[in-house]
């Protein structure tokens, strides 16, 4: 008996903040802040995510099952047992592959109508 | 920090004991990273919009959460999820109804310009309460008081309306020209009355009620300026008033300008002006009671005789309601709060039960997490979406229910007859509908969950049967037990009250009696002649009629006009000529005694020859002949009566009790309609009709139309009713009242025995495991039964004996209500207590017998 592999449409398109947070934790389980912090960098500060647009994400995400809470821990030098650490799910994956699907797509569509974006040809 | 902290807490708390820490700990960061106020006070900005909708989102996201959950688990148990929707609709529907009639009755403000400044005048004199103002003492306290910013006065006038088409009978009112204008409300088409329909030589005008506007000229504007007929005088529309606008009261028809003559001032204690006046902005009514009574005591001491201890009452429009009319709505709102406290209950236990089968469910969820305020929250939003279906059907049934009740809406008060069904009334639904809600969830939730958290995992554990649990269970019985009694004794009372009020002998007989009224107007019918000869006309016409075995002209009839209140005079008795022993007059004709089926108890009719030539005579009732000539023969007694000459007793009648059922009524004298001045005014001239017939009298109606035609063709009829009809009238707010309130008991006594039902119910199923151990123990089906019902019978006493004694200060409560019943009418509670006993019978029968059924052996096999 194989498992189907997880259907993500219910969940697009994935609300921004959700979409970062799960690239964040697609490569390895982080706290909270770490994840503000991926985010900031990875956008040039473009995006700083408020503490509150984050929890909330996060508790969606989770009773979602897009992503989950670690059991293991991180090496004991880096972790601060204070700290609850996500990381991705199959099913989160499968979300923010499709959702990056989706904005090639759109992405698609505007430069098939010759409105390519400016600074990519 | 702290304030971050406070902040917080706009979260739910399962929400915190997961994120809060974090969330504090990276906000410590970005503090620490702030530089300078500017950075410091972007930061709390940004974080004021931070926190708030998220908090608003996360809320939303459980709620959204919880619905879907509940909407599944009570798709799951149809049968739950139905019963409790009726029962919260019925709580919900009675109370949002009878709020409606309560509200528009006794608290809406009335629907003039700033109604709280409006006041009605009376004047008071001792011993008579309150009375109408005679013109002179009107106008001397529009002159001298300063209170007021402006006073007027009207009076009823009803009128005959001829001119184009079939001539009408209307309600209307005279009032003076202030009386529109003061009460703020302008007309939809032309003007009110202006003070120069006052001035001397001023045509006569009339302002017309939308109705008339619309059902007699077709809603016509070209009806300003046209003259109307009104009792033949010539009168000329100058506006019609909106159809909201009603005064004084909802029947009137049309507003006819009142202008007075200086003879109208001569007579200081001849009272029939009604006052109404609106406060200055900064007067209170009470500052104006208390100037009144300084400018009635300047008109006593220069009026000693007329105005002898005569006061100034001043009432706020909104409060003239008698007593009575008071103590309805507010009955009605009593008996609705029985029903919903039985409705609450009810669904309290329902809850209650359900929380104890769902006790495992609640137990894994909170094993796996879930916090107590979840669970809570949880079974919070299921009550609360119970009562939210519950209320919405609730609305319909109100709403279907609202013109029902309507007819308990006293026509005295210048509003309309529906209660209109508007956002304030859907805003009180709304609260009720969610006061029941958290009413009903509060206790089974937090039971429940308290449950979950204890023992709920222990497998096969009777989680929450125990003293306390049981000890609220009952608590809920003796409560529905009790607000059923109240309803059932207060209904009970108004029932028996109707009865005694329906046994009461009239005086007359009723069956086979039509009346109909044709008001001859003057100054066409001043002289009594003309009026004799049209009565004698018409009279031998109808009497010719087949079936017809008598008729007759009266004055008043009774139960109809209940005034024309005269003093008599006896010579020889030791009276006071300023307070005479009080009699009703009442000009007949012959035949009238006969056909309300009056007994003569001697002597003879008034008869055709008893005119202004001979010498004139009176019948008198057996009450006017015991009061003044007891134990003697009155027959040829003298006395003095009303204007003119002295009257010579010819005939003894029956008393009839022309006030009413409820009341005492003064003796009767009937006079000759012939011993009548010319252009004498109401009161002295006949004008209904009255018709004794074998089989259908109304069949008789194109018959009579078409004789009052011919006796006159300008004459309307009006007021065709069964005399049956106006001796039920009497008692046609009782029946509507027991109706009313037998509904409200009816459902309160149906979802009383539901509820003992369900309880007796869940307590056999939870004591199984019990009764099948005593019954393997050698116990009988007696005693298994006594088990069961001794509690039963326990809350039930309890139950009834509280609701004895609360039904008790009902009853004396509204004694106002009952006709001289005894509030501890003991028919009543004993009925009452018989049928709550069969109450309690029947919803424990089931599970009594369900629990004298159980097998040990299966019981003992599933331990």
């Amino acid at each position: 008996m194989t498992a189907q592999p997880p259907d993500p449409t219910p969940f697009l398109p994935l609300p921004l903040a959700s979409f970062h947070i799960l690239v964040a934790v697609a490569e390895e389980g982080r706290h909270g802040y770490a994840i503000i912090q991926d985010v900031e960098t990875r956008t040039g500060g473009a995006l700083r995510l408020s503490a509150g647009t984050l929890y909330r994400s996060i508790q969606r995400m989770l009773e979602d099952g897009l992503i989950e809470e670690m059991r293991e821990r991180p090496a004991p030098e880096l972790d601060d047992e204070r700290r609850r650490y996500y990381r991705i799910t199959g099913l989160g994956s499968a979300a923010v592959r499709a959702e990056a699907r989706r904005l090639t797509e759109l992405v698609k569509f505007a430069r098939a109508a010759g409105l390519a974006p400016e600074n990519a040809s | 920090m702290k304030l971050y902290d406070a902040l917080l807490r706009l979260f739910p708390k399962s929400f915190r004991l997961e994120y809060a820490e974090e969330m504090r700990r990276i906000f410590a960061r970005r503090l620490q990273e702030a530089e300078g106020n500017a950075q410091r006070l972007s930061l709390w900005v940004a974080t004021l919009f931070d926190v708030i909708p998220n908090a608003v989102m996360v809320h939303w996201d459980i709620l959204r959460q919880d619905l879907r959950f509940t909407a599944r688990s009570l798709g799951r148990a149809p049968g739950f999820t139905i019963t409790a929707i009726l029962v919260a609709a019925l709580g919900v529907g009675a109370t949002t109804a009878a709020f409606s009639v309560t509200d528009h009755v006794l608290f809406r403000s009335l629907p003039f310009s700033q109604p709280d400044r409006l006041v009605r005048l009376w004047q008071n004199q001792n011993g008579y309460g309150h009375t109408e103002l005679s013109p002179a003492n009107y106008r001397d306290w529009k002159r001298m008081s300063r209170s007021f910013e402006d006073m007027g006065a009207f009076g009823s006038q009803a009128v005959n309306l001829g001119g184009d088409g079939e001539p009408q009978r209307l309600e209307g009112v005279w009032v003076t020209s202030e009386v529109l204008n003061l009460l703020g409300v302008g007309p939809v088409l032309g003007r009110a009355f202006a003070s120069q329909d006052d001035g001397p030589g001023a045509p006569d005008t009339v302002v017309l009620s939308y109705g008339l506007w619309q059902g007699r000229f077709g809603g016509d504007e070209r009806v300003l300026g046209r003259k109307v007929f009104l009792d033949g005088a010539p009168h000329t529309v100058v506006g019609v008033m909106p159809p909201t606008f009603r005064f004084p009261n909802r029947d009137t028809q049309i507003w006819i300008s009142k202008r007075f003559k200086d003879e109208d001032f001569e007579e200081r204690d001849n009272n029939y002006v009604y006052g109404i006046a609106r406060l200055k902005k900064s007067v209170s009514a009470a500052a104006a009671r208390s100037e009144m009574s300084v400018v009635t005591a300047q008109l006593e001491r220069a009026f000693p005789n007329e105005n002898a201890n005569t006061g100034a009452t001043v009432d706020r429009l909104r409060d003239g309601l008698s007593a009575e009319a008071r103590l309805l709505p507010l009955a009605l709102l009593g008996a609705a709060a029985c029903v919903l406290l039985i409705a609450c209950t009810n669904l309290t236990n329902l809850l209650l039960a359900r929380a104890m089968v769902r006790r495992k469910e609640l137990a894994v969820r909170a094993a796996l997490g879930a916090g107590r305020e979840r669970l809570v929250r949880q079974l919070l939003t299921e009550s609360l979406l119970l009562a939210a279906a519950g209320g919405g059907l609730g609305v319909l049934i109100a709403a279907s229910a609202v013109p029902l009740l309507a007819r308990l809406v006293p026509n005295a008060l210048p509003i309309a007859e529906t209660p209109p069904m508007d956002l304030r009334l859907l805003v009180f639904a709304l609260v009720l509908t969610a006061a029941t809600g958290i009413a009903f969830g509060v206790l089974p939730a937090v039971r429940a969950c308290g449950a979950a958290f204890v023992n709920g995992l222990q497998e096969g554990s009777r989680a929450g049967v125990g003293g306390r649990r049981e000890g609220a269970r009952s608590g809920l019985v003796v409560a529905e037990v009790t607000a059923s009694v109240v309803l059932l004794v207060c209904c009970g009372l108004l029932l028996r009250a109707l009865w005694r009020v329906q046994t009461v002998d009239p005086g007359f007989r009723t069956a086979g009696v039509l009346t109909l009224r044709t008001a001859l107007p003057l100054p066409r019918y001043g002289p009594t002649a003309n009026r004799v000869q049209f009565y004698n006309r018409v009279l031998s016409d109808v009497r010719a009629l087949p079936g017809v075995s008598s008729a007759a002209y009266v004055t008043g009839l009774p139960m109809v006009t209940r005034g024309q209140i005269w003093g008599v005079a006896v010579p020889g008795e030791e009276q006071d000529p300023g307070a005479l022993p009080p009699a009703a007059s009442r000009f007949v004709t012959p035949g009238f005694f006969a056909t309300l089926g009056i007994p003569l108890v001697s002597g003879r009719d008034i008869s055709e020859s008893d005119t202004r030539e001979a010498p004139f005579v009176a019948v008198v009732s057996e009450s006017l002949a015991k009061r003044h000539w007891p134990g003697q023969d009155p027959i040829g007694r003298r006395f003095r009566f009303g204007p003119a000459a002295e009257r010579t007793v010819v005939g003894v009648v029956g008393h009839v009790r022309v006030r009413g059922l409820e009341r005492n009524s003064e003796p009767q004298v009937y006079l000759s309609y012939q011993q009548v001045a010319d252009n004498s005014i109401i009161g002295y001239t006949p004008k209904d009709l009255v018709i004794r017939a074998a089989g259908q009298p109304l069949d008789l109606m194109p018959s009579l139309r078409a004789i009052i035609q011919k006796a006159d063709p300008q004459q309307p009829i009006s007021d065709v009713r069964l005399l049956d009809d106006i001796v039920l009238g009497e008692t046609a707010p009782r029946r509507v009242q027991v109706r009313v309130l037998a509904a409200f008991a009816a459902v309160a006594f149906l979802l009383a025995a539901v509820g003992l039902h369900g309880v007796l119910s869940y307590a056999v199923t939870s004591r199984t495991q019990e009764i099948g151990v005593r019954m393997a123990l050698g116990a009988g089906s007696k005693d298994i039964l006594s088990l069961i019902l001794r509690d039963t019978l326990r809350m039930a006493t309890i139950g009834l004996g509280l609701g004895l004694g609360f039904a008790y200060a009902a009853g004396r409560g509204m004694q106002n209500l009952l006709a001289g019943l005894s509030a501890a009418d003991l028919p009543t509670y004993a009925v009452a207590g018989g049928l709550a006993a069969v109450m309690t019978l029947l919803g424990s029968l089931l599970p009594a017998l369900r629990a004298v059924r159980v097998d040990p052996t299966t019981v003992m096999r599933m331990e």
